[in-house]
């Protein structure tokens, strides 16, 4: 019974058949590969933009304040605890271009693009977080792998 | 008191299924000792042997070794029962269930490989959702789907490669249920 699978493994170790690679692949198979590989390419750019942000969300104390449309050019001042932070929003992204706070964290963090990417200026109480279509998993605030 | 005997009776099909499920275990073995970039991306060579059974020995068989392979291989490497187990198994199962379709391909058209390939995407298929619905319950384990399927066509290529080579070979022994379709040199 063994000699049978090992007798196997040696042909085929010492190259029995001597069969180029390219003969073991028929058309259908050669088709097969060539549609497949076209559809995970294909897959790359659609997944791999991680969500698309459409809206930014601003809150203050948690509390929501404005929801801006990622479509047009606006800027949008706040007024939070210590001061006033000013939000800044170009088509597909948005910043917080100033903010009273004195490390300026969520300044320097610059554009955000992702969907439920966030800038937190916890000194002023305000937040700017991108939201994506959808709505997206609200149970999580976020996961790591 | 004499002590009972209980003879379990063995066939000729149930040493043919147990000397290739204990090739596949060792693949999956010595696979598992493989470093991988990614937690679910691996070579997946007991597939090969899969693939040969489905092919010399119709797909029960190869439904056996599929599913013996996933629970004693997860036995030998430790992880019986634990989240890897699982989503070998879903894995093992689509994978199964479009085998029983993709060996009826026309075979003049289609060889191993594309029955490796559209076994090893709903492998991952299947562990993909399984992780989705089960470990991470967020559309982000999806963002890593292209990764997924670019290892599956890749690793997928290969063993069909493989299986199709060893099955160019004629078998040692001749055995009665191998179909005897093997090209002329």
């Amino acid at each position: 019974m063994h000699t049978a699978s090992l007798r196997e493994l040696l042909a085929q170790a010492t190259g029995a058949g001597h069969l180029p690679w390219r003969t073991l692949l028929k058309p259908g198979d050669w088709l097969l590969l060539v549609c497949t590989a076209a559809v995970v390419a294909a897959s790359y750019p659609l997944l791999w933009r991680g969500g698309v942000a459409d809206r930014a969300v601003v809150k203050r104390d948690g509390q929501l304040v404005t929801e801006l449309a990622l479509n047009v050019a606006r800027k949008y001042e706040v007024t939070g605890a210590i001061g006033t932070t000013v939000i800044e929003v170009q088509p597909g992204r948005a910043r917080v271009l100033s903010d009273p706070g004195p490390r300026q964290y969520c300044v320097q963090q610059g554009w955000l693009t992702r969907a439920n990417a966030v800038a937190i200026c916890a000194p002023n109480h305000v937040t700017l977080q991108l939201a994506g279509r959808g709505g997206g998993n609200r149970a999580y605030d976020t996961l790591n792998y | 008191m004499t002590p009972s005997t209980i003879e379990l009776p063995v066939t000729a099909d149930d040493y043919r299924i147990a000397r290739y499920a204990a090739a596949a275990i060792a693949l999956t073995v010595a696979e598992a000792a493989l470093p991988s970039p990614l937690p679910g991306i691996k070579p997946g060579l007991a597939n090969i042997i899969v693939l040969v059974v489905l092919v010399r020995y119709g797909w029960r068989d190869a439904a056996w070794v599929s599913l013996l392979r996933v629970v004693a291989g997860s036995l030998v490497i430790g992880q019986f029962l634990a989240p890897g187990f699982f989503l070998a198994l879903a894995g093992a199962l689509c994978s199964l269930g479009v085998l029983a379709l993709a060996q009826h391909l026309p075979p003049r058209l289609f060889g191993p490989v594309s029955v490796s390939v559209l076994a090893a995407f709903a492998h991952i298929g299947g562990q993909i959702a399984l992780a989705r619905v089960w470990l991470v319950p967020h559309d982000g384990v999806f963002y890593l789907l292209p990764l997924f399927a670019t290892a599956a066509l890749f690793f997928g290529t290969i063993n069909g490669l493989v299986a199709a080579r060893l099955l160019a070979i004629p078998l040692a022994i001749p055995v009665a249920a191998a179909p005897a379709e093997h090209p002329a040199p």
